[in-house]
């Protein structure tokens, strides 16, 4: 028993250790190739990346990328692709800011309010694409990717001087009425030169908690990954599958509309379309694959991606090319997708070969017996 | 079994978070303890470029041009850093103040998107002087650059509204927000003060919650395509690096014009075999303002404060190379001496 355990650990250990040493090998040879010599990148990076102040920065970052990934994974579970966290979390940013610039109360009721309309305006966005895969059939994939653009253009219509947003002083950009400073969350200060660790972090965490209980250690999470794994055998145990469908797409697109807050409560304080990036929500996917949808590889997942982000902007001041984080995030993603299939491949051999062995074991001491 | 790994996983997480949280290396900014330029015998300038950088034949190519300028007179040093679609403020704010720590001065933020973070940057390090093109930023160290675009636009207007032989002209904007909307008007009054029967047709790349419209060659293309199709003999696109396939498409018609943007798009080495279908370019004279700002922080007396760069003070205009508006020259003089004078006012929103 001892020494199965052993190399389960090993080989859930393998798989990403393999995956990022593959990316590194990968990535110097990239660097080689453009005449640029890859320890000084490597080195630069990870100077770099351990100071403090970046430390803060790759925290942040995560905190803004787990949600968005852990709201991916729920729909993982489930065989459901939502790719709309993109337009989900810009929506669900864009009405929490606005409704949030709109009242003013106290703190204790200004930000519950905020958080609950960006779970809503998420949650009901991604359920367009629940309601549709369930009644018409319609893929989930492309009515998700669908409605990503019709999100920006809803933001980008409300966005508008006299609509939702307001002119700034040079007549160049757009912003929606800056949230009271009770709908500021705290932050955690590290110091003058540091820089300021989000509260929204917290949240973060026990979103992750919560994830783990609601799918390891709850009925509901038992059927939901049950459905992931097999309908038909779900349906057979009595899950309804439809009602598991939107319920899970619910589910993930309340999550998504969370994306958007730390930057909005802890940060900017107003939407604008400068002060919201692009393709968090993408990120999201990636981070989710990188961390195979459990809660703590998923944060781990997510850590990674924002040092990688981190350490880019400086490999640029260092006279290297930044696309060069670029390439190393996506060839991270395909070698963790082909790691954990070799691994697996390999796990299944070695299992099939120990009851290989324990089977002739048993028929040579069956013939010892009757010889 | 399963719970081994779990509790393995756990501890990798939590030392790593240890290990983050500790925040056990010093800060990026301990390093260098000068901060700001105590070395002034060597001049270090700074750019951050906005998306799509050096090389989009337009806007930030503007601005490099200034600085190409400055570094050939002055023989400064020059660092450059570009923004990327899924920037931070964070991520800004760094930029800059890695800049600024590494003793860069003048540091020059190069569009609207930087004017939060040259606002933070410029608190933290108040011996450095900040430009930010743009955008206006209140600040005692901060040169703020703002061109008047809806006058070089009117100009194009009038352009496109006599070059034009089936009376529909097309603009297309990168990104739908209140910057690029001032070209847009600027552009239809020119036209419509120029002749009344033609029909404008409006397009924007992408609306204006995404930025992605200012970089993307691709959208340019297919819309300045779909214009063609219907008819549009001058398009006129203010985009960002996704103008150049506006202008590969129009180049792919005979007999219709692009009209660039921000550079002289005629001039640019990578556009030049679409120069011949380049009518002119709305100038927009980022290089006189970063060359300003250069020049300003090496003669000791920093730009500050608010400067707009008007037709008047040739900020912005409109490109005569190639020789294709000589024919109308007279026309555009007047307009410009009415708009300089004052007697014509261009509108800096659609309405």
């Amino acid at each position: 028993m001892k020494k199965i355990d052993k190399e389960r650990v090993l080989l859930a250990i393998a798989a990403p250790v393999l995956a990022l040493v593959a990316a590194f090998v990968i990535t110097a040879l990239v660097l080689l190739a453009t005449g640029k010599e890859p320890f000084g990148a490597f080195g630069t990076m990870f100077d770099y990346g351990f100071k403090s102040d970046s430390q803060v920065e790759i925290i942040n970052k995560a905190t803004t990328y787990y949600i968005a990934g852990i709201a991916v994974a729920v729909g993982f579970r489930m065989n459901l692709f939502n790719i709309g966290v993109e337009g989900q979390y810009r929506l669900g940013a864009f009405f929490a800011a606005a409704v949030g610039g709109a009242v003013s109360l106290p703190g204790f009721l200004q930000i519950p309010l905020i958080i609950v309309v960006a779970m809503t305006v998420g949650a009901m966005w991604a359920g367009i694409a629940g309601v549709l895969k369930t009644s018409r059939g319609v893929s989930e994939v492309i009515a998700t990717i669908m409605l990503n653009a019709i999100a920006l253009s809803i933001v980008g219509y409300l966005l508008k001087d006299g609509r939702l947003g307001h002119l700034d002083e040079a007549g160049t950009s757009v912003s929606t009425t800056p949230l009271p400073s009770s709908g500021h969350l705290f932050n955690f200060d590290m110091g003058e030169d540091v820089g300021q660790i989000y509260g929204f972090v917290v949240l973060a965490v026990i979103i992750g908690v919560g994830y783990w209980f609601v799918l390891g250690r709850t009925r509901f999470g038992f059927d939901l990954r049950s459905v992931g794994l097999s309908e038909s055998a779900a349906t057979a145990s009595g899950v309804s599958v439809k009602r598991m469908v939107v319920t899970s797409m619910l589910i993930s697109g309340g999550l998504a509309g969370l994306t958007g807050l730390p930057l909005l409560l802890n940060d900017t304080h107003a939407y604008g379309a400068d002060l919201f990036p692009a393709g968090i929500g993408f990120t999201g996917i990636s981070v989710a694959l990188l961390g195979r949808n459990n809660p703590v590889g998923v944060a781990l997942a997510a850590l990674l991606w924002g040092f990688l982000e981190r350490g880019s902007g400086r490999l640029e001041f260092e006279g290297y090319d930044k696309e060069i984080v670029g390439v190393m995030q996506g060839v991270i993603v395909l070698s963790v997708v082909i790691a954990y299939e070799v691994v697996r491949r390999y796990g299944l051999k070695r299992q099939q070969q120990k009851v290989g062995e324990e089977l002739a074991a048993q028929a040579r001491t069956k013939k010892e017996v009757t010889a | 079994m399963r719970r081994v790994t779990k509790i393995a996983a756990a501890g990798i997480a939590s030392a790593a978070l240890a290990l983050t949280a500790t925040a056990c290396g010093s800060s990026s900014k301990d390093s260098d303890t000068t901060s700001g330029s105590s070395d002034s015998s060597k001049l270090k300038v700074g750019v951050a470029y906005d998306v799509g950088g050096r090389g989009d034949h337009s806007f930030n190519d503007s601005a490099a041009a200034g600085l190409d300028k400055a570094k050939a007179d002055f023989g400064v040093e020059v660092k450059e850093l570009t923004a990327k679609t899924s920037d931070t403020e964070a991520d800004r704010e760094q930029r800059l103040e890695d800049l600024a720590d590494a003793g860069y001065n003048p540091v020059i933020g190069v569009g609207f998107a930087y004017a939060e973070s040259i606002t933070a940057a410029a608190k933290k390090y108040p011996k450095t002087t900040f430009a930010i093109v743009d955008s206006v930023v209140d600040a005692k160290n901060v040169d703020s650059i703002v061109f008047t675009e809806e006058q070089s636009s009117y100009l194009a207007g009038v352009a496109a509204a006599l070059k034009t032989k089936d009376n529909k002209v097309g603009f297309i904007g990168g990104v739908d927000i209140p910057l690029i909307n001032k070209f847009e008007a600027g552009f239809r009054q020119g036209v419509a003060e120029t002749n009344p029967k033609i029909k404008v047709t409006t397009q924007y790349l992408t609306p204006g919650s995404d930025l992605s419209g200012f970089s993307d060659p691709a959208k340019g293309k297919a819309a300045a395509q779909g214009m063609l199709d219907n008819g549009i003999d001058v398009i006129y696109s203010a985009a960002g690096s996704s103008g150049n396939g506006a202008i590969e498409a129009v180049a792919g018609k005979s007999g219709a014009w692009a009209i660039g943007v921000d550079s002289d798009q005629h001039e640019q080495p990578g556009l030049a075999k679409y120069k011949d279908s380049i009518l002119t370019s709305a100038l927009k004279n980022v290089n006189v303002a970063v060359y300003d700002a250069v020049k300003s922080v090496k003669d000791g007396a920093p730009l500050t404060g608010t400067h707009a760069y008007d037709l008047a003070k040739d900020g912005v205009g409109l490109s005569t190379s190639g020789g294709f508006i000589d024919d109308i020259k007279s026309q555009l003089d007047e307009a410009k001496s009415k708009i300089v004078s004052g007697d014509i006012k261009v509108k800096t929103t659609v309405k």
